[in-house]
């Protein structure tokens, strides 16, 4: 490395326009702040930044589409570069999308950029969001922004299904009908909450430009201001890290904003954009003219929204035909539960996640290390139970490809999914739990006895045995970076003061002893074997979610056990 | 600038001046030891030169030919802007693929310039910075307790419960109007999903050729036509309720038991007309079209969510989320012989919705 001290000297012109504005705002300070903030490196860290770039993209693209889409449900006869439809009687919504395809130079190569954006801006949301949960980072203090990010995902699918939906055609035609329908099967406001939205009637005049203010002022105004929220909030918590060497709890290990972060950003966002510029050139994405104008009494097999909405076309797919008759009343519960209720709980569940964790833990300490999956076993596992349960709805919304593609009967498709919507995230728990634990196994006796290097050596005496290398200091930061979860007391134990806490006590009380011991099975990082911190009890390990000693403090280092675990 | 810079000697590889070396444990601070940190960070300096010369101006060249590629690239989108006109499919697609490829060699030009520029233009650093603690000291906290307190106090808001409830009175309607100001959005739905325009009389004809049919011009069993009521060709509204499918069979295979409702006839032979027999074409479970038929079963197929229902018997559900049978439409006769129909649906068609019972 250079010790050379040279730098650059400002231009006096620069430092002429820095000064003036300093003298106002008084900027030297916080953009010093700025220039300095360490970003830490991981690859995983960037499955943000695609999302924040998708979004820069969809906002150039978009306006620069809205220059010419006219967002009108009116009648016009269409004759256009597009001759197939000449003659046709199609909505302004529909002509004008034509025409920004056909007619407007660029037009089409920005109309597939913006929809590619947009399913990559979904693609990112939903990458980052499972990075951030796999490796705990939305725990204290970053619960906010892990809310916020329920919220933008929710958006977004909104976004998408409005944005997808304008043109007019047949295909978002079918999707609007859905929706409709959707909404009218909600219990007791339904019918209003439809007619309200489509102005009346299905599908009325009123749908595309209500969508369209939705689309282009209402929604991405709030995504806008939450994705500032959430960035603000990053900058002012500072970055979680992953373990490593030199990487604490009390520090940021990366590279300054300046100049890394704005070169590597740059990088970034051009290799997205041009990634995008790519797919837009080559991979045609919804070809409108080939669907024609919405009319309400076509379709076409095979339809499928955009991908982030497939789950709700799974979910209507897979639902048996329940409906409720009552006193002159309809309950659709094969419209209402896959529609709204499923997906409903899905988000509340992941909303509420981080305080189920903190509360059937105990664990209110800060985080800014982040964990290591298999560290967190049920966490993991939970996680991907999700991802299972997601994915099975997921794909269930292509079931009539499925069918096509690998010959099996439709029917059969639906009814494996109906079974493995309650089979597998179950089974994938409890799965994922045993590799997880697996692992840490593993990686115990790799801190207990180093790595094997391949060879093996006979003694005199003829003992055969296995050479090893011990670990780098790397490598031991990296494998000693679990912390022990604590466990809690018993339900309506006594705590120091004779009294058993408000906490323990109850049905309540119960319930948080139950989910407790799930969270304490553990594999024990031996003492001795750590990087010469922690550990202060001495003990084996943890197994089986016997209650361990209470009073270890916020460290969450200390445990005791029966120790039967083998070595 | 460079002046206040001190300087120290790197203490491990890739790790910059002025932070703290990478034995773990001595990066457990206490405050003042993170605050003398931050002092030092604050003039830490980094290196000016990266670590290879010789390979950073063998990039310099590659990085500038990338920046050179994208120039001309984004010349060239300018370019076939200003030549390539669109205004057919084919004319669209040279000009997408022009301005496509220049853009895209422009953006992944400069994406890749960066890269490289980055990655081996400038040293391969690491910094450290220290972070606060979030929660504010105990009397910055008791400061902010003390003050919102005496703010609030002076403002008589808890003394004067009178202006309290009064200004929450003023401001309870204020903020429903917004959503009062919602209620013309639509009108209210009423018993406008129950009915459609189909009334005794009205032909039937067919979708796109609006074109009356005799019964014996579906004289193959088997086939299925899309329908519609008569004059409503332009009506969306309509159709979305009112579009039918009539389906003609061979004698004997049309079953449709006779259901009544109370005293309202649902189902029946005698709303058929020479086999055939005309259903909603509105799927019961969200309203797409049920638009695909298996002659061979009689199955009527939704391709949204695979809702089947058996032509043949009344449009029962065999399968999927569907909740209930396709609505039957009763046919006639009219007297210039065409398919009419010889009523509204007895039942609504369409998704179910709360009011419907």
């Amino acid at each position: 490395m250079s010790q050379d001290t040279d730098t650059v000297k400002i231009p006096k012109a620069l430092q002429g326009v820095g000064g003036w504005f300093d003298d106002r705002f008084h900027g030297a300070r916080g953009f010093g702040v700025l220039m300095r903030k360490v970003f830490p490196d991981h690859w995983s860290f960037m499955l943000g930044e695609i999302a924040l770039w998708s979004f820069v993209i969809l906002l150039l693209t978009g306006t620069w589409l809205a220059l010419f889409f006219v967002p009108s449900m009116g009648d016009v006869v269409y004759h256009g570069s597009y001759t197939k439809l000449n003659g046709v009687t199609m909505s302004q919504a529909y002509q004008s999308t034509l025409n920004i395809s056909f007619d407007i130079r660029g037009g089409l190569l920005i109309r597939q950029i913006h929809h590619w954006a947009a399913d990559l801006f979904m693609v990112a949301i939903f990458a980052h969001m499972l990075r951030v949960f796999f490796t705990g980072a939305y725990r204290k203090p970053r619960e906010v922004n892990w809310l916020i990010g329920v919220v933008l995902i929710t958006l977004g699918m909104l976004e998408g299904l409005f944005g997808y939906s304008l043109p007019d055609d047949q295909l978002s035609g079918a999707g609007l009908r859905i929706l409709q329908g959707v909404l009218q099967g909600i219990p007791i406001v339904g019918t209003y909450a439809a007619y309200f939205l489509f102005g009346g009637p299905f599908p009325g005049s009123s749908i595309v430009p209500r969508m369209y203010i939705l689309h282009v002022f209402l929604i991405p105004g709030l995504i806008l201001a939450l994705v500032t929220a959430h960035l603000f909030f990053m900058f002012h918590q500072k970055h979680t890290q992953m373990p490593g060497l030199g990487n604490t709890e009390k520090n940021v290990v990366g590279q300054p904003f300046w100049p890394y972060f704005v070169l590597k950003g740059q990088a970034w966002f051009f290799f997205i954009f041009g990634a995008l510029a790519v797919l837009g050139t080559f991979a045609q994405i919804n070809p409108v003219w080939l669907y024609g104008p919405y009319t309400p009494l076509a379709i076409s097999s095979a339809s499928q929204p955009d991908w982030y909405m497939g789950i709700l076309e799974g979910t209507l797919r897979m639902m048996p035909a329940w409906e409720i008759n009552f006193l002159g009343h309809t309950l659709s519960l094969s419209v209402f539960i896959p529609g709204l209720l499923i997906i409903g709980l899905l988000f509340t569940a992941m909303a509420v996640w981080p305080f189920f964790e903190q509360w059937a833990t105990g664990d209110k300490a800060e985080h800014h290390i982040n964990d290591r999956p298999r560290n967190a076993p049920v966490r993991t596992g939970i996680g991907v139970a999700a991802v299972c349960f997601y994915g099975i709805l997921w794909a269930e919304g292509a079931n009539d490809v499925f069918a096509d593609k690998f010959q099996v009967p439709l029917y059969t498709i639906t009814w494996i999914s109906r079974v493995a919507i309650f089979v597998v995230p179950i089974g994938a728990y409890f799965v994922t739990k045993r590799i997880c634990l697996g692992l840490q196994r593993k990686e115990v006796g790799l801190l207990t006895h180093g790595v094997e290097i391949g060879i093996i050596r006979q003694l005199p005496s003829g003992e055969f045995i296995e050479e090893e290398r011990p670990l780098t200091d790397e490598e031991r930061a990296i494998l000693d970076s679990k912390k022990a979860v604590l466990a809690l007391p018993a339900p309506g134990e006594p705590d120091a003061n004779g009294v058993p806490s408000p906490d323990s006590r109850g049905v309540m009380g119960w319930a948080r002893s139950v989910a407790n011991r799930a969270f304490l099975e553990t594999v024990a990082v031996p003492d001795g074997h750590g990087n010469g911190h922690g550990h202060p009890d001495g003990h084996e390990a943890v197994e089986g979610g016997e209650r361990a000693a209470v009073g270890a403090g916020d460290s969450g280092e200390s445990g005791e056990s029966d120790g039967h675990e083998e070595h | 600038m460079s002046s206040e810079h001190e300087l120290e000697e790197p203490s491990g590889p890739h790790r910059v001046v002025g932070t703290p070396s990478t034995a773990p444990a001595a990066l457990d601070l206490t405050a003042e030891e993170v605050a003398s940190h931050e002092e030092r960070d604050a003039v830490a300096l980094l290196p000016a030169d990266p670590e290879d010369p010789v390979r950073a101006s063998r990039y310099e060249k590659v990085v500038a030919a990338l920046f050179v590629l994208a120039f001309v690239a984004a010349c060239g989108f300018i370019a076939a802007y200003i030549g390539l006109e669109v205004g057919s499919v084919d004319a669209t697609l040279r000009s997408n693929l022009a301005l496509g490829l220049s853009l895209s060699l422009a953006l992944l030009g400069l994406a890749a310039g960066s890269l490289l520029w980055v990655r081996h233009l400038t040293p391969n650093i690491e910094t450290v910075e220290y972070r606060h603690e979030l929660r504010s000291a105990p009397e910055d906290r008791a400061k902010f307790e003390e003050f919102f307190a005496k703010g609030t106090a002076v403002s008589q808001v808890t003394k004067r419960p009178l202006l309290r409830r009064t200004l929450l009175l003023a401001t309870a309607p204020l903020a429903l109007a917004p959503l009062v100001l919602l209620r013309d959005l639509g009108p209210l739905p009423g018993t406008s999903l129950r009915t459609t325009v189909w009334r005794k009389g009205l032909r039937a004809v067919t979708l796109g050729g609006n074109r009356p049919l005799r019964p014996a011009d579906m004289a193959t069993p088997g086939s299925m036509i899309t329908m519609i009521p008569e004059g409503y060709q332009d009506d969306q509204n309509a159709l979305a309720k009112a579009g039918v499918i009539l389906i003609k069979f061979a004698p004997g295979e049309l079953h449709i038991p006779t259901i009544f409702n109370g005293d309202t006839q649902l189902y029946g032979m005698n709303w058929t007309v020479e086999n055939i027999v005309a259903y909603s074409k509105i799927c019961t479970h969200v309203g797409c079209p049920v638009a695909l038929y298996e002659q061979t079963t009689h199955h009527i197929l939704c391709p949204c969510h695979q809702s089947t229902f058996d032509a043949a018997n009344g449009a029962n559900v065999i399968f999927g989320p569907a909740a209930r049978a396709l609505p039957q439409l009763p046919l006639m006769v009219d007297p210039d012989g065409y398919l009419a129909a010889a009523s509204d649906f007895t039942q609504p068609p369409g998704p179910s919705f709360w009011e419907r019972g």
